[in-house]
């Protein structure tokens, strides 16, 4: 059965190609430090489950001395010249396009085919397995009819994860911090404080307090999900479902998503925020969240008049 | 409440923009050194936590297809597409996309789009390629407004779809935690009410990507 430790040798394997490429790459100052950062994910995503919490700790270490000393960086250059690729889209356009496609498609049919049928796949990952097969598919084909230099696809992909750089990782260091705040019990203070901040009796004025928690926690947190339950014990169990009879249902789904409001507005979503920002080659960091938060602030309002119309 | 450094340390440390992977280990540092635990136990929390998320950072394999596709000239093709189409403009093509997102995500297929894989090889040169259509001179900052609408296009419809999904995780984590409380309620009950809100983002988005083209629009005529 395939499980979701394959795609990660995949993952692995291809990191460790783009590091050692980046290795060979004397055009760029940086290449230790590039080669020694992907590597390090690369170890990571292969041997992850063998290192141990505190290898993996070191591990983490390792890749923040290297990125916050600024020893990472890209080589100018080595995108294909733009008349270039103006007379091959016209010779290959669709098919371009198809392959492009097939990453999304296999997704989507892998997804209920491993589920459907037992045995095949773990159905509890079946879409990042089947991103995995999409991508080998795709590679595939693509190479198949335009039969590029060999390691055309690598070298290109690594220009492109370098113009991310360390952004890259920084969904998953998010998220590792997450886990040391839940340890060291920041969602119970936080929850207290906002629990004291509410005036007593007024329902919008818990309704508000609730809604706006929901958001700001999640901005902080830069995560919905970490919120919801610090939020729920401390203002929309005791307040809105226990002393004003809100129906459960109501406060916690539309609550969830005044949470997703602050998702939009907020860097340490990064996965959603900055990572597209240095994918798109924006200048300006935080660019994409300055397009939602036109988007997030009247949707949270309308999501807190929503909890106070639909839930009471 | 010493606990709460460490969220002052990333306040500051981002609007200061130090190093992003400095300022978060300097602060699961402080908060756990506040929280009374020692260093070896807060690199290990990190470095559990850290192995156990590896699954946001698979993403990053699409890369090898998009920079081949990308070489042969598929951001341009992209661009062709758009410029062939003549009603396709930026407010209809991004307002179509956050549709689609939406009702991919509304049954669950969230992973089928996204940043990397549709938005930097597709949503992104096609809406770049419908602003110029608008306004031939477009500006840097033009471009980079455009871009940035085409990727939080793509988060507001992903956001505001999943959750109508029966299976979603924070549907399944809502009903865990509600269950705890002593209400039993239905995953279907929850994903119910998702879809007043999902309706009301579509609006508000798509009102501000139809503001975005006429702004575009507008300059466009004007220096034309």
């Amino acid at each position: 059965m395939i499980t979701l430790g394959h795609a990660y040798l995949l993952a692995g394997t291809i990191f460790a190609l783009f590091a050692l490429l980046g290795l060979l790459d004397r055009s760029n100052p940086k290449r230790f430090g590039n080669a020694a950062f992907w590597g390090l994910v690369a170890t990571s995503m292969i041997a992850g489950d063998w290192l141990g919490d505190f290898g993996n700790g070191l591990l983490v270490l390792a890749l923040v001395a290297i990125a916050g000393t600024g020893q990472i960086g890209r080589a100018p250059g080595g995108e294909v010249p733009a008349e270039v690729q103006a007379e091959r889209a016209a010779k290959y356009g669709n098919f371009l396009l198809l392959v492009a496609l097939i990453i999304p498609a296999v997704a989507l049919i892998g997804t209920f085919l491993f589920k459907w049928v037992p045995g095949l796949a773990d159905p509890k990952q079946a879409t990042l397995i089947s991103l995995a097969f999409g991508v080998l598919i795709a590679l595939a084909v693509g190479m198949a009819r335009l039969k590029p230099p060999p390691l055309l696809p690598l070298q290109q992909g690594r220009r492109l994860l370098d113009a991310v750089g360390w952004a890259a990782i920084l969904p998953q260091m998010l998220a590792s911090l997450g886990a040391v705040f839940a340890l060291a019990g920041v969602g119970e203070v936080v929850g207290g404080l906002i629990g004291t901040a509410i005036p007593q009796g007024s329902l919008f004025g818990a309704v508000l307090a609730f809604g706006l928690g929901m958001a700001l926690f999640t901005m902080v947190m830069g995560n919905a999900f970490a919120a919801f339950p610090v939020m729920l014990a401390a203002v929309g169990m005791p307040l809105l479902v226990k002393q004003h009879g809100g129906d459960p249902a109501v406060v916690a789904a539309i609550g969830m998503l005044a949470g997703f409001c602050g998702t939009l507005m907020t860097p340490m979503a990064a996965n959603f925020n900055l990572v597209p920002a240095a994918l798109l080659e924006l200048k300006n960091p935080y660019g994409v969240i300055k397009a939602q938060i036109g988007t997030a602030v009247p949707l949270l309002a309308v999501n807190i008049v929503f909890i106070w119309l639909f839930a009471f | 409440m010493l606990v709460l450094i460490g969220i002052l340390i990333i306040i500051a440390g981002f609007l200061l923009r130090f190093n992003p992977l400095l300022v978060i280990m300097a602060s699961a540092l402080a908060t756990g050194l506040a929280a009374g635990l020692d260093i070896a136990a807060i690199v290990a929390a990190f470095g559990k936590a850290f192995n156990d998320t590896r699954y946001v950072s698979i993403i990053w394999i699409v890369l090898p297809v998009i920079g081949l596709l990308e070489a042969y000239g598929l951001q341009q093709h992209a661009r062709n597409i758009i410029g062939r189409l003549k009603g396709a403009t930026l407010g209809r093509l991004l307002t179509g996309y956050l549709f689609l997102r939406q009702a991919f995500a509304a049954v669950g297929l969230t992973s089928v789009a996204g940043h990397a894989q549709t938005v930097r090889p597709l949503v992104a040169p096609m809406a770049e390629a419908a602003a110029e259509a608008q306004k031939p001179a477009l500006t840097d900052d033009e471009r980079e407004e455009v871009k940035a609408y085409a990727a939080a296009t793509d988060n507001v419809g992903v956001f505001f779809g999943e959750d109508i999904f029966l299976a979603f995780g924070s549907i399944l984590l809502m009903r865990g935690i509600l269950e705890g409380y002593g209400y039993q309620i239905e995953p279907l009950h929850l994903s119910l009410w998702a879809i007043p809100t999902a309706i009301a983002a579509f609006l508000i988005h798509g009102f501000r990507l139809r503001r975005l083209d006429r702004r575009i629009r507008t300059i466009g005529e004007r220096g034309a």
